[in-house]
């Protein structure tokens, strides 16, 4: 198939197949870890008749492609457990169970998902605004001192590590300042004018960060539409200097600001770990680093899994948004 | 006038691969970016300090591991005693809450731990990325396609998490330092070498000189260490230039988390996890790692940008006066620097 919906569909068939490998590759690592597979899995507590249960759950007995296999099937169909007495069922997503807190694996991440979001969508609105408006500024102060000023600070931004900038804002705003309270995550549907407010610091902190690449790339691809011959000519015909930057090279840049942006988005949902570690936000990230913590490995591959996803569907989205912004691609 | 020279050669031929200034003009290059030199300074300074940090204690009279337990106000919760967090003749930076353990031993001794990881996992990811990519654009049609598919599968591995999850994984005895750059390492950085490498490779392979030397018989592998890699230098220096400011950043997150470098190896991103409780009764506390780690980075991220700048092959184009291509040939290095996919994308299609 040819044209822009066959490029749609290979390019999703592709993130298909790199999933497909992802897992397999994320459970053979992770079960097949040296030392006692059930123990680890099951805690330190457990004891050897609650141990062997988990081994037959697991499927450790069986060789590895069959155990893969039920793991598959979990996720794709749901599954059922034995617990000896009663058969418990875990519904189509079914990523396990977390022996440790004696959870679902998918509910654990379906209880995260929401401040995740909140965090990432948030700070998406400002690393867009603050990096594209620095970009657009940089390229139209071009040569002059208040540009190499925005290229320091952007360069400044690109080096700072997001705990460090966070760390220093909440330590001044919320600590010397005292103008905001200690975040403190609040549900959306409980009161959204407390969880804006919750949440502003650590927006700040993630957009700050990523909003010096949104601007490097503005800067850089309006600077290159603004060296095309094309917009010599508009500016022979008295095209006004604000015309070229905002109606000319600023569309120049879209295409490659939305592609970066969900790129972006993908990653930040995983990495948003030092944000919400640093700020107490209940996130995947925090709930990683406590799984991580306690070695609870069925928690720690299901949420591998599910930010794998969607940095592979936020890779898809960036490149089919390119396309759709820039039909060169496609016949490439 | 050697760069004039060049410029004029290059100016004609629309190759991909234009030709890449020597040793002597990338150092020249380089000198003429002020910040670039700047960081140079400071780059060279972190390490020697890094390489000496036995001798800088020594000459303190401290070592980074020792507990000062009459340096510290257990009764106020061992906040440090004296100013400035303790500061003396005989700790020069003060000491650490709680610990009493010197901070001047333990920040000097954080900035081996930093370099050292960091430049590590740089080199195994310049070694894995260049051969992969090599193998990748030298291979057969098979060999491009399942190598492209493990890199383009590791490009999408989220870094912290999968550094993360597998810290949690390895046993313990496995020395930490060597463990976090090596999973920082293999997780990330070499896809995308890995990536520009075949992209370079394939545009080189078809250049005349490439060609004689597989027509006269030579073999795959002496092709490509005797004219392939030399050719490739360029780009993964610069590339390797960029990864070790990530590195830095990342190793320090991994330890700020508390899952790097574990105690009592000093690391600064582990200096920071409880500085947050400690900033009022001892600032320094928080700020000196902070200010150790920023500075690094920085440090390093300038530098790699300079030497970017002074290896880009289109920078010489920009001493061609008066004809509006000084901007334009900026603008070109500077998209070529941010938009690594967007260009390796086009290079692939090409």
């Amino acid at each position: 198939m040819n044209g822009f919906p066959g490029f749609v569909l290979r390019r999703l068939a592709g993130a298909l197949v790199t999933l497909f490998v992802l897992s397999v590759i994320i459970y053979v690592v992770f079960y097949v870890t040296p030392g006692n597979v059930a123990q680890i899995t099951c805690g330190p507590r457990c004891s050897p008749a609650q141990v062997h249960q988990v081994a037959q759950q697991l499927h450790l007995d069986d060789p590895l492609y069959v155990r893969y296999w039920h793991f598959l099937q979990g996720v794709l169909v749901g599954q059922d457990y034995s617990t000896g007495t009663s058969v418990e069922h875990c519904a189509a997503p079914c990523l396990g169970q977390s022996y440790q807190t004696g959870r679902e694996v998918t509910d654990i991440i379906w209880a995260k998902l929401p401040v995740s979001f909140s965090l990432v969508l948030g700070a998406m609105v400002i690393w867009l605004l603050l990096g594209v408006g620095t970009g657009v500024l940089s390229a139209w102060r071009r040569g002059r001192l208040s540009e190499r000023v925005l290229t320091a600070v952007t360069l400044a931004g690109v080096a700072t590590p997001v705990f460090v900038i966070g760390l220093v804002l909440m330590i001044v705003v919320c600590g010397e300042l005292q103008l905001l309270p200690f975040p403190q995550y609040v549900n959306f549907t409980d009161d959204p004018e407390q969880w804006a407010w919750n949440l502003l610091l650590p927006w700040l902190s993630l957009a700050l960060i990523e909003a010096a690449g949104f601007a490097r790339l503005t800067r850089a691809s309006m600077l290159e539409t603004l060296a095309e011959d094309h917009i010599r000519t508009f500016r022979a015909y008295g095209v006004s200097e604000r015309a070229v930057i905002t109606r000319h090279a600023l569309r120049g840049a879209t295409a490659s600001v939305i592609a970066l942006n969900a790129v972006t988005v993908g990653s930040a949902v995983g990495g948003a770990v030092l944000t919400e570690t640093l700020f107490g936000l209940p996130g995947i990230g925090q709930e990683l680093v406590r799984a991580v913590k306690v070695v609870d490995l069925p928690v720690v591959v299901g949420m591998v899994l599910v930010t794998g996803f969607f940095v592979i569907l936020a890779n898809a989205v960036a490149d089919v948004l390119y396309a759709a912004a820039d039909r060169r691609v496609v016949l490439a | 006038m050697s760069e004039a020279l060049a410029a004029v050669g290059t100016a004609g031929t629309d190759t991909t691969v234009p030709a890449v200034p020597g040793a002597r003009q990338f150092w020249r290059r380089l000198r003429q970016r002020r910040a670039a030199l700047v960081a140079a300074v400071v780059v060279a300074l972190l390490v020697l300090v890094a390489l000496a940090a036995p001798l800088l204690t020594a000459l303190e009279g401290q070592d980074p591991t020792t507990y000062h337990p009459t340096l510290i106000d257990s009764a106020r919760g061992g906040v440090p005693i004296g100013s400035f967090g303790g500061v003396s003749a005989d700790h020069w930076l003060g000491v650490e809450p709680q610990t009493g353990r010197d901070m001047f031993a333990r920040l000097v001794y954080g900035a081996r731990v930093s370099l050292g990881v960091s430049l590590g996992a740089t080199l195994v990811q310049v070694l894995v990325g260049v051969a992969m990519g090599v193998a990748a654009g030298l291979g057969n049609r098979w060999v491009d396609l399942v190598l492209s598919r493990i890199t383009d599968i590791f490009l999408s591995l989220p870094l912290m998490i999968m550094a993360l999850a597998l810290l949690a994984v390895v046993p313990d005895g496995f020395p930490r330092p060597v463990l976090v750059a090596l999973i920082l390492a293999l997780v990330a950085g070499w896809s995308t070498m890995a990536k520009m490498v075949r992209a370079q490779t394939l545009a080189l392979k078809n250049l005349d000189y490439v060609s004689a030397s597989r027509l006269s018989g030579w073999s795959t592998w002496r092709t490509a260490v005797r004219e392939l890699l030399p050719g490739l230098a360029a780009p993964v220096i610069t590339y390797a230039a960029l990864l070790v400011p990530s590195n830095i950043s990342a190793e320090a997150a991994l330890s700020f988390l508390g899952v790097g470098v574990k105690p009592p190896t000093p690391s600064w991103g582990q200096m920071l996890t409880s500085a947050d409780v400690w900033y009022q009764a001892a600032p320094q506390y928080l700020l000196l790692p902070a200010l150790a780690l920023f500075v690094t980075v920085f440090a390093m991220t300038v530098l790699g940008d300079g030497v970017r700048v002074a290896l880009d092959p289109r920078a010489a184009s920009r001493l061609r006066v008066g004809t509006g291509r000084k901007r334009e040939a900026r603008a070109r290095t500077a998209v070529a620097a941010s938009a690594p996919q967007t260009v390796s994308k086009k290079e692939e299609g090409a």
